[in-house]
């Protein structure tokens, strides 16, 4: 486990992490953080309770520059970009011809830009589509100097506003410039573990500085992959990769939220975004091939105290096949097993029973609704 | 009474004919958190390097293999009731399963603790 691929990336947090007694792993083509020595559990419990720091510098940062960004912009995903106001962050679905997820990312709407975040295993696949797409109609500007970190925790409101007062006003999906401990950074009140927090991006070469100061916090603790996975799992959130690929279109994904009124049938720019015909016929829910489902995620959990993992098959009471999981784990702030998965629609009720397979043996399950655990993001 | 482990990162406490089993420090370390076991019927018998439970943690799953060929004897059903006894005392309390041998020749080719430890360090 010391053996790391030569080739793999490293963060500009990756000296501190390897101080601090991280296992590394490769994650997205970067050597990561899978886990501090107090271990997952314990990370996971921290976060949920008081304040955990995430390096995910490992993800896109890109700007989009010019007046026609926005409009742009709304050609490659099925969002209302143009009315977002400046201050702002939306969650977005990048789509391919088929209405298939290529990703899913957050921007952010600035005076000057708009600032969008993207998966890390993506980021050169994305970047290079929205270049090629509407690269001719604004600037596409990676930004591959900046790192990015994330604060998350009930208790990390706390600790930031310490050292950069003002940051306690902003509400989920704002955010803004802040010195923070006199480090200049962009940060918004968002982040990927149902809990209150941010996420910070600071250049490189401030980012160990800036990682200390908030460790140097009473509330802070490091935080591995590994709980960032079991957090944003019990919180609801899909992993792209797992839960959502090139497959899947939104609706299947149950995301139609992510999608605005602006942008469905009667809305003032209805459609115009990739595979929009058949999203559109399948938000209608009309008869046919292009308004029925195939399959619907769902959240499980499984009845006895049994993990069920990514790619259990599950099947209805008489055996039939109806699906997979997509992600599975016990969690740890609900202490029972819980899952991700793709069934047909006629078994995504809530209440329904469906069984897993797990080695061979049945584990019963109920659809439940997500979160698993309550989302407690500030909204002022 | 002596001490062995095997390359799939196993220990075995063999007294005579029986022998108790469990998952080593490395094992449990590189695992994470113990969150389930799943343990084999007692009466069960097994050939060496079937696979005879499983042990997860949040993160990932490992099966557990018989170290040598037997019958299941006992099961550790505290270990089964709190999986974290599996890293708190992964040799004592956390035992998995005491097994009757089948053949006793098959100690010989399980690794002492040098060795064991060498190869462990190296995985």
């Amino acid at each position: 486990m010391s053996d790391l691929p030569a080739s793999l990336q490293l963060t500009p947090l990756n000296a501190l992490h390897l101080e601090l007694g991280a296992r590394m792993v490769p994650f997205a083509g970067y050597s990561m953080p899978v886990q501090y020595p107090v271990g997952l559990m314990a990370e996971h419990h921290h976060t949920r309770t008081a304040a955990g720091l995430f390096d995910v510098s490992h993800m896109g940062q890109l700007r989009l520059v010019g007046a026609d960004a926005a409009a742009a912009f709304e050609t490659l995903v099925p969002v209302d970009v143009i009315d977002l106001p400046v201050g702002k962050q939306r969650y977005g679905l990048l789509l391919n011809d088929d209405g298939g997820i290529l990703d899913d990312l957050m921007f952010f709407k600035r005076a000057e830009d708009i600032f969008v975040i993207v998966n890390g295993a993506c980021k050169v696949e994305d970047i290079a589509h929205i270049q090629a797409k509407i690269g001719q109609r604004c600037e596409v500007i990676p930004m591959p100097e900046m790192a990015l970190l994330a604060l998350q925790g009930p208790q990390a409101v706390d600790a930031l506003a310490r050292l950069a007062p003002g940051v306690e006003k902003l509400v989920f999906m704002t955010g803004g410039q802040f010195d923070v401990a006199g480090i200049p950074c962009f940060l918004t009140r968002s982040g990927y573990t149902g809990e209150d927090g941010f996420e910070i991006s600071v250049h490189s070469s401030q980012a160990e500085a800036l990682a200390r100061v908030l460790l140097a916090q009473p509330e802070v603790k490091p935080i591995g992959l590994g709980a960032r996975n079991s957090l944003r799992l019990e919180a609801g959130l899909c992993l792209y990769g797992n839960d959502l690929d090139t497959t899947t279109t939104p609706v299947e994904a149950g995301l139609n939220w992510a999608i605005q009124k602006v942008r469905r049938a009667g809305g003032a720019r209805e459609g115009g975004f990739p595979g929009a015909s058949k999203i559109l016929a399948a938000l209608a829910g009309g008869a046919g091939a292009n308004g029925t489902l195939a399959r619907k995620r769902v959240g499980l959990v499984a009845l006895e105290r049994i993990p069920v993992r990514e790619h259990t098959a599950l099947q209805d009471t008489a055996g039939k096949p109806i699906g997979e999981v997509t992600s599975g784990l016990l969690g740890p702030t609900v202490d029972q097993p819980i899952a991700m998965a793709y069934v047909a629609p006629e078994f995504s009720a809530i209440g329904t029973r469906v069984n897993a397979i797990v080695r061979g043996k049945i584990v019963p399950m109920e659809v439940v609704t997500m979160p698993f655990t309550p989302n407690r993001y500030f909204r002022g | 009474m002596s001490i062995k482990y095997t390359e799939d990162h196993e220990w075995l406490n063999i007294e005579g004919d029986i022998a108790t089993v469990g998952i080593t420090t490395h094992a449990q370390d590189a695992l994470g958190d113990v969150v389930f076991v799943d343990l084999p019927a007692v009466g069960t018998s097994f050939a060496q390097k079937d696979v005879a439970g499983v042990v997860e943690s949040v993160k990932a799953a490992a099966d557990v293999y018989m170290p040598v060929s037997g019958e299941i004897l006992e099961v550790n059903e505290a270990l089964r009731a709190d999986p974290a006894l599996a890293n708190t005392d992964p040799l004592g309390a956390g035992w998995f399963f005491k097994v009757k041998l089948s053949d006793v020749s098959q100690i010989a080719a399980l690794l002492d603790e040098t060795t064991y430890n060498a190869f462990s360090q190296n995985a």
